[in-house]
């Protein structure tokens, strides 16, 4: 690799401008004359300073000068560009230009690698900020190519690999120089992404939440190191520590990381540029919120081939909706005042860039914005103020085009990088279109020239007969063949002078020679034709943004309604049990009143004759809205929390809100003994993640025990524990490791910040608590016993599945029992699990939960519930608690939820039948007073969404027909979490 | 490997020490149960019914006001309901025990095409998950093969038999296969998009379907020599004395299905899965093809369906006149095969009335396996495999069997599962 770079830079030496110091072997030193004038056009200095009929004046790779009265020194090189327009050539920040991918490490052996296969870096492969480009950087002349073309002048590039990616390193794409003078700066930009490098195998982490706590502990660990508490040399930290001052861009896949990665610049006061997706428009206001500069690419998606109605069905309204909305994604981040920059990062071709850029315009996208998004944005996002403008002093990269370089017809003829001409269009190519008449051996023609530029095309007739022919204008020689009769005539000459008239020397079929002359007539007007043409590519209609953007989505947000609901039976889920024929009022979000003949005031009346009011369901074991589950490549991850991953645009919530769903505790996986922390959400559908995570929200943590964590189904399982004795010491250790973090913490002494220490010793506190996934009777026991040790109580045992084998050592350590009604027979350990199991620990006093762990389970609580009933005999009252109050207490949040009682939330559901019966169906659930589902409202979105996706299918349709590019129709895949879930989902 | 042995022989040990129910013995004396509301099966509901039945054959069904000779034992079941045996089709019963240990699973043997082989002689009469199925009116199921394109071939079974052979009530009913994909689904884990694609292989497994067909029946009409054990197991499909049960989804594939198999001259046709049967329910009611729905359990089809839509499959096919039951192909089916009654109560919940729901787990899938001349609804002659619940029991919180017969012996209600509820229930009350 280095002799490459040493051949290329001898090579560079000879033909490329060198160092003034250095030696020359081939000839006398010369200099060149390095300075230009360009005269007579319109200067785009920045996006809004303009200059009409300009002068710039460049010297040595420099804007000199600018402006209407440019004294030009002698000596200089004159051009005259009247007419023409001077814009500064763009930016692009984020590139991998000139650095070769690295390749993914083949394994070795079929295990899962724990430990870093670095030495003296981070304990963690996936941070690499050590990487440096620059020893791998080969300038690609290729690809500089079409970047010039496209008009771009300096980009700078990193390596896309791995988490915490290293610095940028600023490059000017001037193909006349070495390195030694287009790089303009070798350490201009510090990377981040959520993406593991592909040069290791060490599997943490395999989750979003799990990059997003290694970014967290790095920077703890980092600034451990700068204090120089660490007795180690750790040279990842050292670079983390000396790239924190550069601009710090985060590359993300979707909006929902943007905000994710935002929050976590946010916790240690650094500002990313993020790098964004294309579909920010889902959510602007928490784009916006971020107060990041963002960088956006343009690799707007073909439209589906929906010609096969079988294939085009199985399309959903999401993906249908994102090949018509994202094209108008620029303009709306714009008129919302988000600051970007665009980048051709994430394009398959840099030839669709212009296109794109036009398609986005013609959504609205004001120009100006998008100039500046191409030229200053990008050169304030890398902090370097001499490109992307044409200020004097600043670097001379511009370019120089026949007008507006966002209109398609307008040529870009050169791009000029450091001083240096790239000719991209001959600038000065005489016009030569118009129609001739051409006289060649006695005979006329008509000769019709169309195209201005260096390529225009001719075609001959003579009376209304074609004649076939063949017409070319290359370096001001014109040649025509003509295909007559049986033979072929050669024509070659030169336009003789300003009235357009060619003349030449013309070889017949027989290889005679003689001359011919061709003379222009009066033009005609023809471009109304291509009017025509062009406003067939006007924009399609956009559709309108709902939240979350997919089927059933809300355009806006339910309002908060008092509402009175008379004449219900109410399930109180409290001692006073079944309210037969009451009202309820709720208001401001609560329960204000319950009682007969209550007055209406302003409130929304519902009668609800024959129905059932219930509170909302609380399932205490749910997998739904989250982007991830598990973070299993270490036995304990307690430094994720589900808090970071939540996904409001999962279709489970609006399913689980149909079933009267309404609060969720969503459990990390059980993939290791020490899983990760909780979100408890409110299923407000349409709502952004933040929103959904209840206010003061208790802590929580999952823990596991039995099969899962010791990789019971895995063939070649090597993590410590494999078995239940091994599971007792592991969380043993764990907990005598906390509580002496605690101790040395609350001595007030210096200590190394550790994020899981620090959730184990909230435990220990009793300030976070746990659901712990749980089968068989010893590991129940086991893991009451540890937590006496401790000092401290389990929360809740979640499955718990021989919970009934010791309920009665339950109810004496004060744990809850969170339960399936009757899963069982799907593995070993639950080979004595029963459905009498909720009755049996209820009995003995066990505050209990019925469970789903399921996605389609959590949106019929309520018969599960009553499976209580049939097995073991809990009356109604108490089956319907396990769905309510009694996960409300296991939560901690039995003070807000879980039973109707005034003062509490108004989390509803009106019912149409018993609430416990298999008939049983929800017709409205409310949360906070806010109607989130309503059976009528559900039936008009059903046509809804039928409408539009006609409508959209049309649109498609249309785009093909129109010639547009198409890909083939495909069908949303989904993955249905449980506990044991490992993989990630893609947003 | 000598883990897996231990844990193999644990197992055995733990499922000896904790013996099974005791099938029961034959009926001896009638049996004659007044005062119930009977459901008979095929939509029709007797209010203070009188059912007797003797030597396992129902002799009478009628009203209690009937003045008629109770002989035998008498059951008082006034306010009580009365059902006909719920039948599960499409079921995986005592062909595992626990899912997630590889040996004690029989459900999916290798290789593409295996007509021949049966899922009878593996079938466990002893399983402990098979007789928590009868507390909750499951008492016969069609126990079927899985995995391949041509999985095997399945057959009926009640659930109270000391032995597979006792346990038959149709042997080798229907040979059963899985209609490949139009779609394609990205491999996730290989960092592919999940979504599914047009499959390029469908045309090419669709005529590898064909093909076998074609060279099974040739094979057939040959001197059939020498010996092919698969091709001489699909004689019934030709001869309509089997059926073929199409594990198949999607509007096109249906389509094919039918189209396909029709015209290789298969006779009697049922397709199990079916989801997009309601965009060709003509074309099915035109081939007298019977649907076997999944269990309703279970998420929507795509992001834009109705939450709903599973539920409501079941009237929409009805109303158009297909005959519908309800199969278990799925996650954990063997256990859940226990809630048929409440999938049909689902049914019940979003468009069904309740006797066409229950219609579907009783005469219909008595239709659709081929055994409705003897079993699926309480009519005289059939055999009296029923049970009596003290309320509706496709409702869950109603669904309480005080008696169920299978073939007029009077079963025990007892489980694993119930033996277990007793001895801890009684641990904490004696304390």
């Amino acid at each position: 690799m280095k002799k490459r770079i040493l051949l290329l830079f001898v090579f560079a030496v000879h033909v490329l401008t060198a160092q003034e110091y250095f030696p020359t072997d081939s000839g006398v030193k010369t200099t060149k004359n390095s300075t230009y004038a360009f005269k007579n056009a319109t200067i785009y200095v920045t996006p809004t300073t303009i200059i009409k009929n300009g002068t710039l004046l460049i010297k040595e790779g420099k804007v000199v000068s600018i402006g209407k009265s440019v004294k030009i020194p002698s000596g200089a090189i004159i051009t005259d560009v009247k007419g023409k327009t001077i814009y500064p050539s763009f930016v692009d920040a984020y590139t991998n230009f000139g650095i070769q991918k690295p390749k993914r490490t083949a394994s070795r052996s079929r295990g899962t690698q724990y430990t870093a296969s670095r030495e003296g870096y981070y304990w963690n492969d996936h941070i690499r900020p050590d990487t440096n480009p620059i020893k791998d950087f080969s300038f690609d002349t290729k690809k500089a190519k079409e970047l010039i073309k496209a008009g771009f002048g300096v980009v700078n590039t990193h390596q896309q690999d791995g988490i915490i990616r290293g610095n940028g390193l600023l490059v000017a794409l001037n193909p006349n120089a070495t390195n030694a003078y287009r790089i303009l700066d070798t350490k201009s930009t510090h990377h981040l992404s959520f993406t593991k490098s592909v040069q290791s195998r060490q599997a943490y982490p395999t989750s979003r939440m799990g990059a997003m706590a290694l970014i967290r502990q790095t920077y703890l660990d980092a600034d451990w190191y700068a204090k120089g508490k660490m007795n180690h040399k750790d040279l990842a930290l050292e670079a983390l520590n000396t790239n924190q001052s550069l601009p710090q861009i985060f590359e993300t896949n979707n909006h929902l990381d943007a905000i994710r990665a935002d929050k976590v610049g946010d916790e240690f006061g650094i500002q990313y540029t993020l790098v964004g997706s294309g579909d920010e428009y889902e959510r602007l206001q928490d784009i916006k919120a971020t107060n990041a500069n963002f960088i956006i690419p343009v690799n707007f998606s073909k439209a589906y081939d929906v010609s096969n109605p079988l294939l085009a069905k199985q399309i959903s309204l999401r993906d249908l909706r994102k090949w018509n909305q994202e094209p108008s994604n620029l303009a709306m981040l714009a008129k919302n005042d988000v600051n970007f920059a665009i980048t051709t990062h994430k394009l398959k071709s840099i030839k669709s860039f212009h296109k794109n850029i036009q398609k986005a315009i013609s959504y609205g996208f004001n120009q100006t914005k998008a100039l500046a998004a191409l030229t200053t944005i990008p050169a304030a996002i890398l902090g370097n103020s001499s490109i992307g403008n044409l200020k004097e002093g600043s670097i001379a990269n511009f370019i120089i085009t026949s007008g507006n370089i966002f209109d398609a017809k307008t040529t870009i003829y050169e791009n000029w990088v450091q001083g240096s001409k790239n000719v991209i269009t001959a600038m000065n190519v005489k016009d030569i279109s118009g129609d001739y008449m051409l006289s060649v051996n006695n005979q006329n023609y008509q000769l019709s020239v169309t195209g201005s530029g260096s390529n225009p095309k001719g075609s001959v007739k003579q009376g209304d007969q074609k004649v076939k022919s063949k017409f070319s204008f290359k370096d001001d020689w014109i040649s025509i063949t003509l295909n007559k009769d049986s033979g072929y005539t050669r024509m070659i000459g030169k336009i003789i002078n300003d009235a357009n008239v060619m003349e030449g020397t013309v070889f017949d079929t027989q290889g005679n020679e003689s001359s011919w002359s061709a003379s222009k007539q009066v033009a005609k007007q023809q471009k109304k034709t291509k009017k025509g043409k062009a406003s067939k590519k006007t924009a399609f209609p956009v559709m309108p943004v709902s939240y979350p953007n997919s089927g059933f989505g809300n355009y806006k947000q339910p309002e908060q309604e008092t509402i009175l609901i008379k004449n219900v039976t109410i399930w109180t889920s409290e001692k006073e049990g079944i309210l037969e024929n009451t009202d309820i009022l709720l208001k401001e979000g609560k329960i204000a009143e319950i009682g007969k003949n209550l007055k209406a005031r302003k409130a929304v009346v519902i009668d609800g004759t024959g129905k059932h009011l219930t509170a909302g369901i609380v399932d205490e074991h749910s997998h739904i809205a989250a982007s991830s589950i598990n973070e299993g490549a270490q036995n304990s991850s307690a430094e994720v929390t589900i808090e970071d991953v939540v996904d409001p645009t999962d279709i489970n919530i609006y399913r689980n809100i149909s079933g009267g769903t309404t609060t969720a505790q969503i459990l990390h996986g059980s993939a290791n003994p020490i899983g990760g922390q909780s979100a408890i959400i409110k299923l407000k559908w349409g709502e952004n993640a933040e929103n959904m995570i209840y206010e003061n929200t208790p802590k929580f943590i999952k823990f596991a025990l039995g099969e899962n964590v010791k990789q019971s189904r895995s063939s070649n399982g090597t993590r410590f524990p494999q078995t239940r004795m091994g599971v007792e010491q592991m969380i043993t250790d764990y907990f005598t490791r906390a509580k002496e973090y605690d101790a040395l913490k609350k001595s007030g002494q210096p200590y190394r910040k550790d994020l899981e220490m620090e959730t184990l010793a909230e435990i220990l506190n009793k300030e976070r608590f746990i659901s712990c996934h749980s089968y068989v009777q010893s590991e129940i026991n086991m893991l009451m016993k540890v937590a006496d040790k401790f000092d401290f109580t389990i929360n809740t045992f979640t499955h718990i599945l021989e919970g009934y084998k010791v309920a009665d050592k339950m109810a004496e350590h004060g744990v809850g029992g969170s339960t399936f009604s009757d899963w069982w027979a799907y593995k070993y350990e639950v080979n004595d699990a029963i459905p009498y199991n909720a009755s049996i620990m209820h009995n003995a006093g066990v505050t209990v939960a019925i469970n789903s762990d399921d996605r389609e389970m959590s949106r019929r609580l309520n018969q599960e519930a009553a499976k209580t009933v049939k097995y073991g005999g809990m009356s109604e009252l108490d089956a319907w608690k396990t769905v309510t109050i009694n996960p409300a207490k296991l939560l901690h949040i039995d003070d807000k939820v879980g039973s109707i009682k005034v003062g509490k939330h108004a989390d509803v559901v009106l019912w149409n039948n018993h609430p416990m019966s298999i008939y049983a169906k929800v017709e409205k659930t409310i949360i906070e007073g806010r109607v989130y589902f309503d059976y009528k409202v559900d039936a008009k979105k059903r046509l809804a969404i039928k409408e539009e996706k006609s409508k959209l299918i049309d649109m498609m349709l249309n785009e093909k027909m129109n010639g547009g590019k198409t890909k083939v129709p495909m069908k949303r895949g989904d993955i249905n979490f449980h506990c044991d879930t490992l993989e990630e989902l893609k947003n | 490997m000598k883990k897996i042995i231990y844990s193999v022989l644990a197992l055995f040990f733990i499922g000896n020490t904790i013996a099974q129910q005791t099938p029961a013995d034959k009926q001896t004396t009638p049996i004659a149960i007044e005062g119930a509301t009977a459901h008979l099966g095929n939509g029709k509901v007797i209010e203070n019914s009188l059912i007797m039945f003797n030597d396992g054959k129902i002799t009478f069904v009628g009203s209690a006001t009937s003045k008629i000779a109770r002989n035998g034992t008498l059951i008082k079941a006034t306010g009580k309901h009365i059902y006909p045996g719920f039948i599960a089709a499409n079921a995986t019963l005592g062909l595992a025990e626990i899912d997630a240990v590889k040996a004690s699973v029989d459900v999916d043997e290798i290789g593409i095409n295996n007509p021949h082989i049966r899922s009878l002689i593996a079938y466990n009469a002893e399983s402990k998950v098979v007789e928590s199925m009868r507390p909750n009116g499951v008492l016969m199921a069609q126990i079927t093969p899985r995995g391949g394109t041509i999985s095997g071939t399945s057959s009926v079974v009640q659930l109270d038999a000391w032995n597979w052979e006792d346990a038959a009530i149709k042997v080798d009913d229907a040979i059963h296969m899985n209609w490949p994909s139009s779609f394609t689904r990205g491999r996730w884990w290989l960092g592919e998009d999940p979504a599914l694609k047009p499959d390029a292989n469908y045309g090419i497994n669709k005529e590898n379907i064909k093909t076998y067909f074609t060279n099974a029946k040739s094979y057939l009409e040959s001197n059939r020599k020498p010996k092919n054990l698969p091709f001489e197991a699909m004689n019934g499909l030709f001869n309509g004395s089997q059926r073929l049960f199409i594990h198949v989804n999607g509007q096109k594939e249906i389509t094919d299905a039918i189209t396909i198999t029709k015209n290789l001259g298969i006779k009697n046709l049922v397709i199990a899965n079916a989801e997009g049967a309601e965009s060709v329910a003509k074309m099915l009611v035109e081939h007298k093809v019977g649907v076997v729905l999944q269990r309703p359990h279970r998420n929507p089809n795509s992001e834009d369906d109705a939450y709903d839509s599973t539920y409501t499959i079941a009237k929409t096919l009805m109303d158009s006149g297909v005959t519908v039951t309800i199969g278990m192909e799925g996650q954990m089916e063997r256990m859940n095969t226990r809630n048929l009654p409440f999938y049909a109560g689902t049914f019940a919940a979003h468009g069904l009335t309740k006797e066409d729901a229950l219609k579907m787990i009783t005469a219909n899938s008595a239709k659709i396996l081929g055994i409705d001349t003897s079993v699926g609804t309480l009519e005289v002659g059939k055999e009296a495999t029923l049970f009596i619940s003290t309320g509706d029991a496709l409702d869950m919180r109603s669904n309480q069997l005080t008696n169920a017969f299978i073939q007029g012996r009077a079963i025990s209600l007892e489980t694993h599962q119930t033996k277990l509820w007793k001895r801890y229930a009684n641990k904490y009350k004696s304390k």
